[in-house]
């Protein structure tokens, strides 16, 4: 449309100002104590995650050495001759990505059947009672029911203990149970994406004679990309931190140790560690002995679990809202 | 308030120059005046021919008729606007025709509705609504490019996916011919890999009649388009429709009188799923038979 004109703003010089907000002290006095007790348990709860991040910062930064990424552990009575954690790092990094790998793309299945198709809707409920029931369960009993499950000799594929009638212990089986804790978050955010779509992005794709199912994989989950993303990116950071199915289902032994010389397979297939059994090790309560090397490992997976979170932050927030702050109109030249 | 407390201070910038807009000069004023536009100026129409017929049709949700035994025939080369107050059953008598009522959960019907001959039941749902394309009252693009928006409605069912993958010859020919006879080409034509809700609303709302036409449909559905819109793009937009009544039927559903006369060549008034009066535009709006038709036209009631 032709554009009449339009001033770009107000002339130079102009002072931009915004009403004053109320003051407190004009509140009633009770309101003034509510709202004082609010603030300091809201102050409280950020002194206590800043001093969770400056311990972990003083007492981990000195303990860590960069040979420790690349060192593999050892048992030792000497702090200097336990090595390093790359072994644990390697085991989060392929726990978490078989986990993951597991659970999102089952997830946003569950999720999609739950929001778009729901029928019968006794089935719907039963779902969600059960998805419920495994956001509640303790990982340390999920661990036990998925050793019991995954030992049968006919699994031995998975791992090399259950092929030989022991426990089955691998990076495999832990990836499968982790899954179990990383679904729940998956669905519950897929889900709510969805519903919060607008019915009208559903009849606008109906409208154009897309069947439900193209609705789905070409509207609606594009649409809900970040909601995805953020279920995702929430369940690793749950597997991440998780120490039950680590020490129960993948053995938490010091080391990866690869049953057989086929290069993945023989690795997924043995036992290993991750950087949560290995701080529980070598914690003060733990059987190892490297008190400095858990606070340096629990410091490298503070920051791993710091940079998801920032992530999620960044996903559920979208480019829009980050680059337009709370930031006055500047018009014209500023004043001197 | 409290008596204690000053009023809160605003400092109002009061020694700068008024800046109050000179009037424009007559001749351009006159220039720009959409909204005194009749839509009196219609292009001929070679051929009227008719496409469905809406035969004995009663529409329920549930327990509760909200059409009730009406009778319409739409043709192609005239547009037809339902009109009638709120709740006389115009938009679900509109959503049945392709068959858009049937996913609302208890909704049913009987009577018979068809289109070239063909009982739209026994049609394939998916089929049907690309045969018979619908326009919302709320623009409603998807959250993706100006380009993926129309190209998404162009493929059978599975659209091309992603954003300069597959984007054959053919594709590119197809969503600029929507575009432009939506009449939206030449203002986004510079980034068609925009995204659509970036574009403003009467923008978005010929994007999703540029949408709905690259189904290539035989009948075109319009329920309220202009409803969420301002002056200048229901001019736009209403322009677009009686060009289009050519090439496919239009049916369009409206609160606004105006616009009813404007756009429609036959008018169907509709009060409490009844369906009063049916009949050329200008008569239903100069020499209504019925009382109530008339006294909705003036304004006594709705």
């Amino acid at each position: 449309m032709a554009s009449v004109g339009v001033s770009p703003g107000p002339p130079a010089g102009t002072l931009a100002v915004r009403p004053r907000r109320e003051s407190v002290s004009s509140w009633p006095l009770i309101d003034r104590f509510w709202f004082g007790l609010a603030w300091l348990t809201g102050v409280g709860l950020c002194v206590i995650a800043f001093a969770i991040v400056a311990i972990m910062l003083v007492k981990g930064i000195g303990y860590l050495n960069l040979s420790d990424f690349t060192t593999a552990p050892a048992a030792s009575l000497q702090q200097n001759q336990s090595g390093g954690f790359s072994d644990p790092i390697i085991g989060t990094l392929i726990v978490t990505a078989i986990g993951i790998a597991i659970a999102a793309p089952v997830g946003v299945a569950i999720a999609a059947w739950l929001a778009e198709y729901g029928r019968p809707s006794w089935l719907a409920r039963t779902v969600e009672s059960a998805i419920e029931m495994l956001a509640g369960t303790p990982s340390v009993v999920l661990a036990i029911f998925g050793l019991a499950v995954l030992s049968q000799g006919f699994l031995g594929f998975l791992s090399e203990g259950a092929s030989k009638g022991s426990l089955g212990e691998s990076f495999f089986n832990a990836g499968i149970v982790m899954s179990l804790i990383a679904l729940p978050l998956v669905v519950a955010s897929t889900r709510e994406g969805l519903f919060q779509l607008p019915d009208r992005l559903r009849e606008a794709s109906y409208a154009l004679g897309k069947t439900r199912a193209t609705t789905i994989r070409c509207v609606l989950l594009p649409a809900i990309r970040p909601s995805m993303a953020s279920g995702i990116v929430l369940g690793m950071g749950r597997i991440i931190g998780d120490t039950a199915i680590i020490t129960i289902v993948l053995g938490a032994t010091l080391r990866n140790e690869p049953v057989n010389n086929v290069p993945v397979i023989g690795l997924l297939r043995g036992t290993g560690s991750t950087l949560t059994s290995y701080i529980f090790y070598n914690s003060p309560a733990g059987e190892g002995n490297s008190h400095e090397k858990a606070y340096a490992a629990a410091f490298v997976l503070l920051v791993i679990v710091l940079l998801l979170n920032s992530i999620v932050t960044r996903l559920t927030r979208g480019p829009r809202e980050r680059r337009t702050a709370f930031r006055l109109p500047r018009f014209g030249a500023p004043r001197s | 308030m409290d008596p204690l407390m000053p009023p809160p201070v605003r400092r109002i910038a009061l020694d700068r120059e008024p800046n109050i807009a000179p009037p424009r000069a007559p001749a351009q004023n006159g220039a720009e005046a959409p909204t005194q536009r009749r839509a009196t100026v219609r292009p001929p129409v070679a051929a009227v021919r008719e496409r469905m017929q809406i035969e004995n049709v009663w529409l329920a949700y549930g327990e509760n008729w909200v059409v009730r035994d009406v009778t319409l025939p739409v043709r192609q080369g005239e547009v037809l606007a339902l009109i009638g107050a709120s709740g006389s059953g115009k938009t679900t008598l509109l959503r049945s025709l392709n068959r858009l009522t049937e996913i609302t959960e208890g909704a049913s019907r009987a009577g018979q509705i068809t289109l070239d001959g063909t009982d739209i039941a026994a049609q394939e749902v998916n089929e049907l609504r690309r045969r018979i394309s619908m326009v919302f009252q709320q623009p409603n693009p998807f959250p993706m490019s100006i380009f993926d928006n129309v190209a998404y409605s162009l493929a059978e069912q599975a659209p091309p996916r992603g954003r300069r993958r597959r984007r054959t010859p053919e594709i590119e020919q197809a969503v600029t011919d929507a575009l432009q006879r939506a009449g939206l080409y030449e203002e986004v034509a510079g980034d068609l890999d925009r995204p659509a809700l970036k574009l403003s609303g009467g923008q978005q709302q010929r994007l999703c009649i540029a949408r709905a036409l690259a189904a290539k449909p035989e009948v075109l559905l319009l329920d309220e388009p202009c409803s969420a819109l301002d002056p200048i793009s229901t001019a736009t937009i209403e322009e677009l429709i009686v060009g289009l009544r050519e090439s496919v039927a239009v049916v369009i559903v409206t609160h606004n009188l105006q616009q009813a006369f404007r756009v429609a060549d036959y008018v169907a008034f509709m009060h409490l799923g009844e369906l009063i009066e049916y009949g050329p535009s200008q008569q239903v709006f100069d020499r209504p038979v019925q009382q109530r038709t008339k006294d909705y036209i003036s304004g006594a009631f709705g």
